[in-house]
């Protein structure tokens, strides 16, 4: 079986149709380590993607006034139990214009892999980005994913990122996203894992609202099981007038993993608010017994209550 | 007199060295709503925890028999499983869970629609809701009503089903308790409602964790206006801790 048709085989894994790659009208591409195997571009949208030793390094461009009608695919992945990926991009969504990128990392067989990806992205004012990353790890863990990003939202445009890794064991994973509000701009930033075995998890997004009436929201959901471990840093800081962020952090621990949560918030503005919510612990004992009361046993009861929290 | 469903015989629960339920006898039997009322902090939620078997509320004396079955030594979903279930005061907030799942736990197969529409919530715009925050405490409470409906208990312990409830819709709770019994099954009904206790069969009165009356609805809410100890010394209620 051809690396493309590895990918390909496992895309179902996180909720994508193969079907996707044959549509004329969906923009894809596909790379595994740093090769391209697979693109299709749309109209009002332009991709450069660039082969070399090291990285992958792109650009995606969205004309300014432009609505991409189905989101992007971009499958990244490797097939096999070790190698290295890494992907430089530069994402521009122009005034106005409005796409969904989703992002499929798919490493069913690793074990000792590397995947890197530093993306720098550019809300311009009035675009709206919704940018949603799914990965697929198989049982090995063994991994280091390191998804770095910088993200700049203009005045009144709206980005909204959902990261999941809800299966499978992936070793070492680093988010660290790094996003600036501009004047009435909205940023939501959403991140669901479930870490098994001996994964460790960083996870550290950081918004700073820099516009009058900007506002982001920061939520994160983990659940740990094992031996797993798990540090959530989220930070909001509050520049101008009538900004407003929230963070909301929850963590499940199960077994002997261990968790941490770090909320910070900061406002420099007389007429700014951030709030948050942070929670860690076993799984709430209200929510658990009343699950029981209606006949389910107690890992029934566990499943359904962290199946709900990581949706 | 038949045997009866739930059959309690002095049970006794303390927390930290404070007694809450004090030999409590109380019999309800199959087919009835037997209403429980009682001033605040009598046992009435502690009495339905130590049945239900939460967490933390093993008693230190007594016996219960649930149809035929010791059930203090049962975990808490063996009681469901037996027939048992608790619909608490405030119900918990699942995020995530949608009001389908939460009404066919443990039953993918059940059809939740009609139990929703006897707690008068419209199916198409509430099965896809989730059991989460963005519910009102009204709504919440009646998805709990149709997720214990849906369960068709031998028992259900329904604690302050109505509180949270607009006047308006305080008899379409009367309903589904109605529909409870009708469909079978019993209820011991915790309540502070007079309109609400009245629809029972039977009505019992506890004081400081003891059943000092037992009779018919209209009599138990007569002697709970005249006969209340509000912290019990017996003065009142005529009952005395030995």
């Amino acid at each position: 079986m051809s690396d493309l048709e590895e990918l390909i085989r496992v895309l179902p894994m996180v909720g994508a149709e193969p079907s996707i790659l044959n549509d004329t009208g969906i923009a894809h591409v596909v790379a595994h380590g740093h090769h391209i195997l697979s693109h299709r571009t749309v109209p009002g949208l332009h991709v450069e993607m660039e082969e070399t030793p090291d990285a992958i390094i792109g650009k995606m461009v969205i004309d300014a006034g432009v609505t991409i009608a189905q989101p992007i695919h971009m499958c990244f992945g490797l097939a096999h139990p070790t190698g290295v990926q890494q992907i430089k991009i530069d994402v521009q969504v122009n005034d106005g214009a409005q796409a969904g990128v989703l992002s499929h990392c798919l490493f069913p067989f690793a074990k000792a892999a590397e995947h890197r990806m530093q993306a720098v992205m550019t809300i311009g004012p009035g675009a709206s980005l919704t940018y949603t990353e799914s990965h697929y790890h198989g049982p090995h863990g063994g991994m280091q994913v390191l998804p770095h990003a910088t993200i700049k939202i203009g005045r009144g445009a709206r980005y909204f990122s959902d990261f999941s890794l809800l299966s499978g064991s992936v070793g070492t994973l680093d988010i660290d996203y790094f996003v600036e509000v501009e004047e009435e701009g909205l940023a939501e930033l959403s991140a669901k894992i479930f870490a098994h075995k001996t994964d460790n998890i960083s996870l550290k997004e950081a918004v700073t609202l820099r516009g009058e009436r900007s506002r982001s929201l920061i939520k994160t959901r983990v659940v740990l099981a094992d031996e797993a471990r798990a540090e959530i840093t989220g930070i909001t800081e509050a520049h101008a007038k009538g900004a407003r962020g929230h963070v909301d952090c929850m963590e499940i621990v199960q077994g002997r993993a261990q968790a941490s949560a770090i909320p910070i918030v900061k406002v420099f503005h007389p007429e700014a608010k951030v709030t948050h919510e942070a929670a860690i612990g076993s799984v709430d004992k209200k929510e658990l017994e009343t699950l029981m009361a209606r006949g389910l046993n107690p890992e029934q009861a566990v499943e359904l209550i962290v199946s709900g929290i990581l949706r | 007199m038949s045997i009866p469903l739930l059959d309690i015989h002095h049970l006794t629960f303390e927390a930290d060295r404070h007694s809450i339920l004090d030999r409590l006898d109380l019999a309800v039997q199959a087919g009835e709503i037997h209403a429980l009322l009682g001033a605040n902090g009598s046992g009435k939620t502690t009495l339905a925890y130590v049945l239900m078997g939460c967490e933390g509320y093993m008693p230190s004396a007594g016996n219960v028999l649930f149809n035929g079955t010791q059930l203090l030594p049962l975990k808490m979903h063996e009681r469901a499983q037996l027939g048992l279930t608790l619909a608490w005061q405030e119900p918990a907030r699942f995020e995530g869970v949608t009001v389908r799942e939460y009404l066919s736990l443990g039953k993918p197969e059940c059809d939740s629609e009609p139990a929703l529409k006897q707690v008068g919530l419209d199916p198409d715009r509430y099965l896809k809701r989730r059991v989460d925050k963005a519910l009102s405490g009204g709504e919440r409470h009646r998805i709990e009503l149709a997720s214990v409906l849906s369960m068709k208990p031998k028992l259900a312990i329904l604690d302050e089903p109505a509180a949270g409830i607009d006047m308006l819709s305080i008899n379409h709770i009367i309903g589904i308790i109605r529909t409870l019994k009708e469909g079978g099954g019993s209820v011991l009904l915790i309540t502070h409602q007079e309109e609400v206790a009245l629809i029972a069969d039977r009505a019992s009165q506890l004081c400081a964790g003891h059943i000092i009356f037992s009779g018919g609805p209209r009599e138990a809410v007569d002697h709970f206006r005249g006969r209340t100890c509000v912290r019990c010394d017996g003065e009142v209620c005529g009952y005395v801790r030995p």
